[in-house]
């Protein structure tokens, strides 16, 4: 009995400390509750509300793109897509195959959609098919029973009503790549589209606005239960640029119709505003902001016309006879030769051991600078080149935006090549050549330029020597009021474009064939062709092949640069057609046609008269072989 | 503080009557309480609905009522005597869905009876203690220190949580471990047989670990490093702590924790149905279930106290401890504090057969009340 006591006293001992045990590990729980749900409740507050709202970026619209006139050239258009909600259809497989009756989807699309739904929670969209037509969304709509779960929806997405015409300016728009910087949390938008290159790449900020916010309350699987709170974001802004929608169509239109490659630009001559900017062949910039096939993509790649290059900055070409406005200024500039100075021009000239020919195999007789300029001489510039040197003609070109690069903005602008003897030293370790400068006097040999740096050197020659700069954007008075004065003078200009004058308004001589007379308005310029092949001694001796025979690569490129009207300038115009088969014939009658527009279209220049008396003339008549 | 309702002594049997108005109404009522709460939690596990959860738990509730009632109006003496043959039956019963469990290729837990589902590992947990508090009943202090009067008890033991860790189910096991070693504690067992078998565990941890499930290692790796799999195993307790901390002091409200309406939180209305808890009621919900259930098993041990006989004593200790067990796991469990072990938390969460053995256990300690003057022979 004693015992059974002590087994009592054991018990209640025992269970008094196993009591307290329990009553201190029940402390353990309150004090654990106190630390998550008071000390660290601020952190788990946060996590909780970073695990039930979720944001999502709103694209805002991207900004549309105006010509100088107002006219929209880069727009967004409405895009209908047609998705499908996998929860929302009884039966998958029946309802893709009833839209397959309706559309057709490729193998691939419907892999890729049953991929997609296979990936994602099954009340999340997918994307059947895009950029689906009017009539294919009133299709859906109008079987929309046989469809459950399929929903159309609404996106915006890049439209350019001119097309391939303005692509080389515009540039596309493309979904985001690896190597794009990342500074915008918009680009991790799926199927959201950056500029890729032209305006659009230039003023992406500008353009592409700022992102809103969707705050949303979600649940574990991702699903939106409500929506907290919007913000909209601020839309693109528009971007205003000097481009006359009309000029650009026009002068695209020039070349597509004859299929030629090759570039156009048109300045103002006082501001340097860009009116027309053309590169042919081109692409249409809608097919990529739709995404492009690889097809298409192959097609663009391997055209030998290059219709991705944008030849009118990345083009770089020899200047050709335009480079004689180069020559003859700065020889009248250096005193090389005074306004009177004649040569004698026999059709060929000798130099050290070598012989040089004057394009007109009967020679061309005594002739002073206008003369040379209006027939363009070869043997006259060689004269004059030789006299002058190339140091003294590298640096007038230069003034005139030759050998370095413009930066108008776009990407892959090239610089074009102004050589003299320093550059030759170091490229090729060799000193320059006298004969060197005689080529260099007629715009060939180691001259390169491109055909925006051709319409800056007229600008500047029409303008009587301003530094106008191409631009894109529109300049205020006040920098229109600061443009410098090249140091060259106005007499010596005036002498040039005198030359000029007669070039395309005098019978016989180069371009006459593509002048024109409207409302007594009138048309100056120089011609300049580039020989992409070599004329072989033997080839001289017999017969000089005709452009038409040759196949189409081993054609000269045609240049035509030139102003209008000619006595009080106000657009400069440099057309570049390659291989073309000389500037007379190629370059001329485009670059014609396109000051002709503009001056038709700018009724400030003339008073415009009821009755049109004076029409342009006929440009087949009388086409003047090539220099 | 029961004084009231205390009848003057009577040593033999009482009538159903006299037994009813010895319950002890307050233990009773902290008991609903509970079982409320969890009616109100799983209303809103259910997103404000009495379907599917909170109504049936109520039906479940009430009739685990009736049997806690019915139970306590039993003669103790009864419980002494059919302790073995309830404890063989309970074991028989594991071995069974054992067995069906390899046929069946799967872990088995059920034994499926038409109505009910019975789950024999709950049936063991009370046949357990019964059995162990009639061994040491009759044993002498003598034969409980020695080493051979601690055989039976410890191979009683063993047996059937061996059985159900091989279901596998870990933290039941551990429970009947934990339950009976208490019991072995309170009746004196010397403390230094605890450390020989405790040193002994710890050595064959590494045994032990070969032969866990892949699941069972995963949790417990999980419980060292949350952080480990924050997307598997990991989630669960990671979000449970959110839903825990994001509660803050007063909690968001009824019906309003994000955490769990919008499914962050697993299992809501079982296994972490305290954490919901916590959540919506901030930590003064959290600690109004703590301390009720704190007097729940303060009750239960003063009940034990005043029991006069020892087998009442043991049975009220070991129902008590085996309530704490639950209690302290579940709550450890979604504190981050345990590895998750998929114990729930009795009354609270949903599930009829924890329901009725938790009201089973509250029948035979409220029966150990009404006897607490009834002296037990040794037979």
């Amino acid at each position: 009995m004693n015992r059974d006591n002590d087994k009592g006293k054991v018990l209640i001992n025992r269970s008094l400390i196993v009591a307290v045990g329990k009553f201190v590990l029940l402390m353990c729980i309150i004090l654990r509750l106190y630390y998550l749900q008071v000390y660290q409740a601020d952190k788990y507050k946060t996590l909780a509300d970073e695990n039930r709202i979720s944001t999502r970026l709103l694209v805002p619209p991207r900004g549309l793109i105006y010509d100088r006139n107002g006219v929209v050239i880069a727009t967004n258009q409405q895009n209908f897509q047609a998705l499908i909600v996998a929860e929302q259809t009884p039966n998958l497989q029946q309802t893709l195959d009833a839209f397959k009756k309706i559309m057709p989807l490729s193998e691939a699309e419907e892999k890729r959609i049953k991929k997609d739904l296979k990936a994602n929670k099954s009340f999340v969209p997918i994307k059947i098919k895009d950029n689906l037509t009017w009539e294919e969304v009133s299709k859906i709509q109008l079987n929309a029973p046989d469809l459950p779960g399929v929903i159309i929806d609404e996106g915006l997405s890049r439209y350019y009503p001119y097309g391939e015409k303005m692509a080389h300016v515009l540039g596309y728009v493309a979904a985001v790549s690896d190597k794009d910087e990342k500074d915008d949390p918009l680009l991790e938008v799926p199927d959201f589209k950056i500029g890729k290159s032209g305006i659009e790449k230039l003023f992406e900020k500008k353009l592409r606005g700022k992102g809103g916010n969707l705050k949303s309350e979600v649940n574990a699987y991702g699903r939106v239960m409500k929506e907290i709170e919007k913000n909209e974001g601020i839309p693109g802004e528009r971007v205003d640029l000097t481009i006359d929608a009309r000029l650009q169509e026009k002068a695209y239109d020039l070349f597509a119709e004859q299929d030629q490659s090759g570039a156009a630009i048109l300045l103002d001559v006082h501001s340097g505003e860009i009116l027309a900017f053309v590169s042919a062949p081109s692409f249409d910039p809608n097919a990529f902001s739709k995404g492009i096939s690889n097809a298409e993509w192959k097609e663009l790649l391997s055209n030998e016309k290059k219709p991705l290059s944008n030849k009118a900055i990345s083009g770089q070409y020899s200047p050709g006879s335009t480079f004689k406005i180069i020559t003859a200024l700065a020889a009248l500039e250096s005193g090389t030769i005074k306004p009177d100075t004649r040569f004698f021009c026999a059709a060929k000239m000798t130099l050290g051991t070598h012989t040089f020919h004057c394009w007109k195999r009967i020679g061309h007789g005594y002739l002073n600078v206008i003369e040379a300029l209006k027939h363009s001489c070869d043997i006259f510039f060689y004269e004059t080149a030789l006299r002058l040197g190339i140091e003294k003609l590298a640096d007038m070109a230069r003034r005139f935006g030759l050998g370095s690069k413009i930066n108008v903005g776009l990407e892959n602008e090239k610089a074009g090549l102004i050589p003299d003897k320093a550059w030759k030293l170091k490229r090729f370790g060799e000193p320059w050549q006298q004969g060197e400068s005689l080529i260099s006097g007629i715009g060939q040999g180691y001259i390169l330029t491109t055909p925006l740096q051709l319409a800056t050197m007229v600008a500047r020659v029409a303008n009587g020597g301003y530094e106008v700069k191409p631009t894109f954007t529109k300049l205020t008075s006040d920098e229109k009021s600061h443009i410098n004065k090249i140091k060259v003078h106005s007499a010596y200009i005036d002498m040039v474009k005198e030359g000029m004058f007669e070039v395309v308004n005098v019978p016989g001589a180069t371009a006459y064939g593509s002048r024109f007379d409207y409302h007594g308005i009138k048309m100056a310029g120089k011609t300049g062709s580039t020989q992409v092949r070599r004329i072989t001694m033997k080839e001289r001796q017999t017969r000089i092949l005709k452009q038409d025979e040759l196949p189409w690569k081993y054609r000269d490129h045609g240049v035509f640069v030139g102003y209008a009207p000619a006595d009080n300038p106000k657009y400069a115009v440099a057309v570049l057609v390659e291989h073309g088969g000389g500037g007379s014939k190629a370059a001329a009658p485009i670059a014609s046609k396109i000051l002709l527009e503009a001056v038709k279209l700018d009724t400030s220049l003339y008073n415009p008269s009821p009755e049109k008396t004076l029409t342009p003339l006929s440009l087949k008549k009388d086409v003047i072989p090539s220099e | 503080m029961y004084k009231f309702y205390e009848t003057t002594i009577k040593t033999q049997s009482m009538s159903l009557t006299e037994k009813f108005f010895n319950l002890n109404f307050m233990y009773i009522l902290l008991i609903s309480l509970m079982a409320a709460t969890g009616v109100v939690m799983l209303y809103s596990a259910a997103n404000g609905s009495w379907s599917p959860w909170a109504l049936n738990h109520l039906v479940r509730f009430a009739f685990g009522f009736c049997l806690m009632i019915a139970l306590a109006m039993m003669d103790i003496r009864w419980f002494m005597r059919y302790a073995y043959l309830f404890y063989f039956a309970s074991l028989f019963l594991l071995i069974v869905v054992e067995v069906e469990g390899h046929i069946g290729m799967g872990a088995q837990r059920w034994i499926n009876l038409g109505i009910i589902k019975i789950q024999p590992s709950e049936l063991m947990k009370i046949a357990l203690v019964l059995a162990l508090a009639r061994y040491f009943h009759t044993s002498s202090l003598q034969t409980i220190e020695s080493i051979r009067g601690i055989i039976p008890p410890a191979l009683m033991t063993l047996v059937p949580a061996f059985l159900v860790m091989i279901q596998p189910d870990l933290g039941t096991a551990l429970m009947l471990l934990f339950t009976a070693g208490m019991i072995f504690f309170v009746v004196g067992v010397q403390l230094w047989k605890f450390g020989v078998v405790i040193l002994a565990g710890l050595l064959s941890l590494p045994i032990a670990w070969q032969f866990l499930h892949g699941y069972q290692k995963n949790r417990i790796l999980t419980f060292l490093d949350p952080e480990r799999d924050p997307l598997g195993a990991g989630y669960h307790i990671i979000q449970s702590k959110i839903a825990l901390g994001s509660g803050g002091v007063f909690g968001k409200g009824f019906l309003k924790g994000t955490q769990s309406h919008l499914n962050f939180l697993p299992e809501k209305h079982t296994d972490f149905i305290f954490t919901m808890l916590s959540e919506e009621f901030g930590m003064v919900g959290a600690v109004f279930v703590v301390l009720v259930n704190l007097l729940i098993i303060a009750y239960t041990y003063s009940f034990a106290m005043k029991s006069n006989s020892y087998f009442g004593k043991l049975v009220a200790i070991g129902l008590a401890c085996n309530y704490f067990l639950y209690i302290f796991i579940n709550i450890s469990m979604v504190l981050g504090m345990l590895p998750v072990v998929g114990i729930p938390l009795p009354l609270i969460s949903y599930g009829g057969t924890v329901m009725l053995s938790v009201m089973s256990s509250f029948g035979i300690i409220l029966c150990v009340y009404i006897n607490r003057n009834m002296n037990i022979g040794k037979d």
